[in-house]
């Protein structure tokens, strides 16, 4: 069964995000502006087509601005795409960067209430998972202290921890691994093995090729917009790291004859 | 299958509503008051010396002079409704921007930010209702019964009119980042332009008609005819609906055609 399918999805950017010259100037000029705002617009997705199975781990590579990102936003269904349709069966959880959605003045304790209900589950829910999310970060000496006195690493526990008991039928992870300590990280992937173990779709945008090639099922190659190469974690690791070392090459080789 | 929410249809059952926006609520709470020892009476301060400044540069200095009230008594009964309104609209602007990094991952309902932001505000006002009490007593006035119905049933008229704008200005913000700069002057000159520091009978007769245009301007006579004479004025409880429901009617609309952008935008 299909956990995500993406259909021909296309998603475009317009390239003026907001009214740089402000109010003034865009009303002065408002067809001229209209017709630029249409007119420039940046393809971050252009046809994409990608079914991924239930219980696998696909991990997404590719350089900055190659449609990454946007392809994590739709599936989290925080971005509408622009043609095509993104189907998701399931409960799609996100892992959030460093803090985000935490409140640094509340306690630890106050923001995983916090964090996991605005991830979608009641407070009851939390309750329940509480011990169990408390237990997994290993931070009960310092639980009912302002988060603002935690180190980065106790940030990124925490949000883990919140992620990781959501009961996600979905994970989505965005270049969170390189937090927090070896330990903890053990841990993350530790938890991670488990969720696929037990039947989770885990999708994965990182930069480290190492991990792709450790704990993927599957590695998806974006390059502008549109999947250069998908398949064994290795093979496509291998020609991602090919192009990263032509590109390496070539920009020595600009150095060298200026 | 489960009863969790998928991407596509986030959760929407009225009891996680309610849990989201109890915790949002509890967020805003705890820290308003968290690093305060002052804690509520800072949340008072700020219109009892705007009442304080105004008794004594108006009242006194100007002797501005209201038939049957104090002049003290009369600003403090459209002051805390104002309060109220001002500091949920003004702080609308940035509710989803400043939650940029929720709103780009996570798919829960949006307007639930700005809806608890205006509730946390409705209950620093409730809050203020014993210093308006002691306002009353102070001045020789009573407390009226009338209160007791009167209250909520303005408050409601309030939030719908404070969220309707606050949800408008906050959503049309995300694409036009100047909209912060005027509300915050939109707020000023409607201040001067609803009567909070002139009552309605000093208004010289021709501008009375655009009182009416005013879509705060029966909410905030209202008020004061509650606070002042115990009184509901049926007219004006109406206005207040009236224009409560348009401003949620178009805050609703704006929201619902700008929210699907938002994760991109902000």
């Amino acid at each position: 069964m299909n956990a995500i399918r993406l259909d021909h999805v296309s998603k475009t950017y317009p390239r003026h995000r907001h009214l740089t010259h402000g109010l003034k100037q865009s009303l002065l000029h408002l067809p001229d502006l209209i017709r630029r705002m249409k007119a420039d617009r940046f393809l971050a997705l252009n046809e994409v087509s990608l079914e991924i199975r239930q219980g696998e781990a696909v991990a997404i590579i590719g350089p900055n601005g190659s449609g990454k990102s946007t392809m994590l936003g739709l599936i989290a269904g925080v971005i509408q795409p622009q043609a095509g349709t993104v189907e998701i069966h399931g409960r799609v959880a996100p892992l959030l960067e460093l803090g985000a959605g935490f409140h640094f003045e509340l306690t630890g304790r106050e923001n995983i209430v916090l964090n996991a209900v605005l991830m979608g589950l009641t407070r009851r829910e939390v309750a329940q998972r509480m011990d169990a999310i408390v237990a997994f970060s290993g931070l009960e000496a310092s639980l009912d202290e302002p988060v603002r006195t935690y180190s980065s690493g106790m940030v990124a526990r925490l949000g883990f921890s919140v992620a990781a008991h959501l009961d996600p039928e979905i994970l989505l992870i965005d270049e969170i691994l390189a937090v927090g300590d070896a330990s903890f990280q053990q841990k993350c992937l530790g938890k991670i093995a488990e969720l696929r173990q037990s039947g989770r779709t885990i999708v994965l945008v990182t930069h480290d090729l190492r991990a792709v090639e450790r704990w993927c099922d599957e590695a998806i190659w974006l390059n502008a917009g549109i999947i250069r190469q998908r398949g064994r974690p290795v093979t496509v690791a291998d020609a991602y790291r090919e192009e990263l070392q032509r590109e390496g090459d070539l920009a020595k080789d600009k150095n060298a004859s200026v | 299958m489960t009863a969790l929410p998928t991407a596509a249809s986030p959760r929407r059952s009225a009891s996680y509503i309610g849990d989201l926006i109890l915790v949002l609520v509890q967020k805003e709470m705890k820290v308003r008051y968290k690093n305060s020892w002052l804690g509520y009476a800072w949340s008072v301060a700020n219109p009892l010396v705007f009442t304080a400044v105004y008794s004594v540069a108006l009242g006194i200095f100007l002797r501005l002079q209201i038939p049957g009230y104090p002049y003290p008594l009369f600003l403090l009964a459209g002051q805390f409704p104002w309060q109220w309104l001002s500091t949920s609209v003004g702080t609308a602007p940035m509710m989803f921007i400043n939650n940029a990094s929720l709103i780009k991952k996570v798919c829960f309902p949006r307007n639930i930010l700005v809806a608890s932001g205006v509730l946390s505000d409705a209950i620093h006002f409730l809050l203020t209702i014993p210093v308006i009490t002691l306002a009353v007593l102070w001045y020789g006035f009573t407390p009226s019964w009338v209160w007791v119905p009167g209250i909520p049933l303005l408050a409601v008229a309030q939030f719908l009119t404070v969220y309707g704008a606050a949800l408008a200005v906050a959503s049309v913000n995300v694409f036009f980042r100047d909209l912060e700069r005027i509300t915050a002057i939109f707020l000023q000159v409607l201040f001067f332009l609803t009567p909070i520091v002139y009552p309605v009978a000093s208004m010289p007769p021709q501008y009375h008609v655009w009182i009416r245009l005013n879509p705060i301007a029966p909410l905030i006579g209202a008020w004061q005819g509650l606070f002042l004479d115990g009184a509901l004025n049926g007219s004006l409880v109406l206005g207040a609906y009236a224009y409560g429901v348009a401003c949620l009617a178009v805050g609703s609309v704006l929201y619902h055609a700008l929210s699907p952008r938002f994760a991109e935008l902000v």
